[in-house]
């Protein structure tokens, strides 16, 4: 059985993704509906576009209570990326005000930099780590990666693991127990991008060998 | 900080990658793929990979040509439909490149900008200098608009766009820098990023056009040729004060270059701290 499972919903650049994990030597499949999602044994949750239609697409694929009953009931590992990491927030203004999935604290709005700088925030930016992530784990204090969004999450510090300065602090990465996720595109950051995902990876095989030892 | 982006362009004709010079002459590089491959390895900050030919990037060509990269990726030239949009994107690229559409079908444009968003949406200007002010030209710079470069780069704007990557005709691959005054002008008409390409043949080239403001610049001809040019060149940047990122494993920190670019010997105390250096292979 795969290592990864990346969720499609229809909004995201699978492709991208999954061609990072291939370059990692790990194996991957690709989940559409709730039965493949009850089987994973780590999920990712990519995207692309707008927080309603995401929401709008994942309920139509009835992905719902699938994923949130593998994420909170079952803690399987969970890595979402961009729109992924907005999409597990309680509510977001993009399109109207929409409920999310709502597994961590904060809402999604609209950036607002100081500065007259445009916005969406598109390009590298330099990420804070706050304290010690295990996702971050070999990844230099200040690393870039690539950012690509016009809202972002807001959110209290017990969630935040690492920010980035965009004309006013941003959420760069959150984590509680088992959730992780990110704003930026670990799989378009060139060399730390793959280390997020290295990272991850041994995380989620963590998590595996544990399973197994409850279960022997 | 956000940092300048050093985007290197791949333009490609026939399915062979190429440099060209004033739109009109091209030499023969290599396979896109292994260019992209390349620029990524070596840390190009983005990709703008545009079919001059005008036949739009099938699904296979950007699979093909992101499949090995872990860098962002925009791919143009030929896409004339919400279609062509569509397919170019769910196969791998980040964002289009359009040009002939803004006059001939601006419809297409919004309709791919509400699709997947403006950051998805680069509007490429060709532009030729015509009396004292500047003409944009569409087509790989055969048909003329009438319009100003700032004109258009306005409607691009309301249209839905979310960069401007602005050319310099007579200065594409002639190594003597960028038109900075074209940029400018381009630069004060909308709100949104513009990119300058066309004519870079020198770092100080680069560091000129970044004092200036822009949001990237586009590095072609002088990329080809040379091992780990886009880490040397940034290096080269970085030294002249520019605020730019280099991440790659090979970073060339502490070296120095001479007045035509090339690396410099590394003086005696260097090489005898190296003999001593461990340089394991790099494990992501």
């Amino acid at each position: 059985m795969a290592e990864i499972t990346i969720v499609n919903y229809g909004m995201g650049n699978i492709g991208s993704v999954a061609n990072a994990f291939r370059r990692l030597g790990a194996t991957w499949d690709v989940a559409s509906s709730p039965a493949q999602v009850r089987t994973a044994r780590a999920l990712v949750l990519p995207g692309v576009g707008a927080f309603r239609s995401a929401m709008r697409n994942i309920r139509e694929l009835a992905l719902a209570e699938a994923l949130t009953d593998a994420v909170l009931t079952r803690r399987v590992p969970f890595l979402g990326i961009c729109l992924g990491l907005q999409l597990i927030a309680e509510e977001s203004s993009e399109g109207g005000p929409t409920q999310g999935l709502g597994w961590i604290p904060g809402e999604v709005r609209a950036l607002e930099p100081a500065g007259e700088l445009p916005v969406p925030h598109v390009g590298w930016n330099q990420v804070e780590f706050l304290g010690t992530a295990p996702l971050f784990n070999r990844i230099d204090q200040a690393a870039h990666f690539y950012f690509d969004h016009g809202y972002a999450l807001r959110s209290g510090d017990s969630v935040v693991t690492a920010t980035c300065d965009y004309g006013g602090r941003c959420v760069a990465a959150v984590q509680r127990d088992n959730i992780y996720a990110v704003q930026f595109h670990p799989e378009k950051s060139q060399r730390n991008g793959l280390r997020v995902l290295r990272n991850f990876l041994t995380i989620a095989a963590s998590y595996a060998t544990a399973d197994n030892r409850v279960v022997c | 900080m956000l940092k300048t982006r050093l985007i290197g362009l791949v333009l490609v004709k026939d399915g062979i990658a190429v440099q060209s010079v004033g739109f009109s002459t091209y030499l023969p590089i290599g396979v896109p793929r292994i260019v992209v491959k390349y620029l990524d390895r070596w840390g190009v900050d983005e990709v703008v990979l545009l079919h001059i030919d005008g036949v739009a990037a099938s699904t296979e060509n950007v699979r093909t040509y992101s499949g090995q990269s872990q860098t962002p990726l925009s791919v143009g030239g030929g896409i004339r439909s919400v279609d062509d949009v569509k397919r170019i994107i769910h196969s791998g690229a980040d964002k289009v490149v359009m040009n002939a559409s803004l006059v001939s079908s601006p419809e297409v444009v919004t309709a791919a900008a509400t699709l997947f968003g403006s950051q998805c949406i680069v509007a490429s200007i060709d532009a030729r200098r015509s009396g004292t002010d500047y003409e944009a030209y569409l087509d790989g710079g055969r048909r003329a608009t009438g319009l100003s470069p700032s004109a258009l780069a306005l409607r691009a704007e309301t249209l839905g766009a979310g960069e401007i990557f602005v050319t310099s005709i007579e200065h594409d691959g002639s190594r003597r820098g960028y038109d900075l005054d074209l940029v400018e002008s381009v630069k004060e008409a909308v709100t949104i990023p513009v990119i300058t390409a066309g004519g870079a043949g020198s770092a100080e080239h680069i560091r000129s056009a970044i004092a200036r403001g822009v949001s990237a610049v586009a590095v072609g001809n002088m990329l080809h040729y040379t091992e780990h040019s886009v880490t040397l060149l940034k290096r080269q940047l970085v030294r002249a004060g520019a605020d730019i990122r280099i991440d790659s494993y090979v970073s060339y920190q502490g070296t120095s270059f001479d007045l035509d670019g090339r690396l410099a010997k590394l003086s005696d105390e260097n090489l005898e701290h190296l003999r001593f250096r461990y340089f394991p292979e790099e494990v992501i």
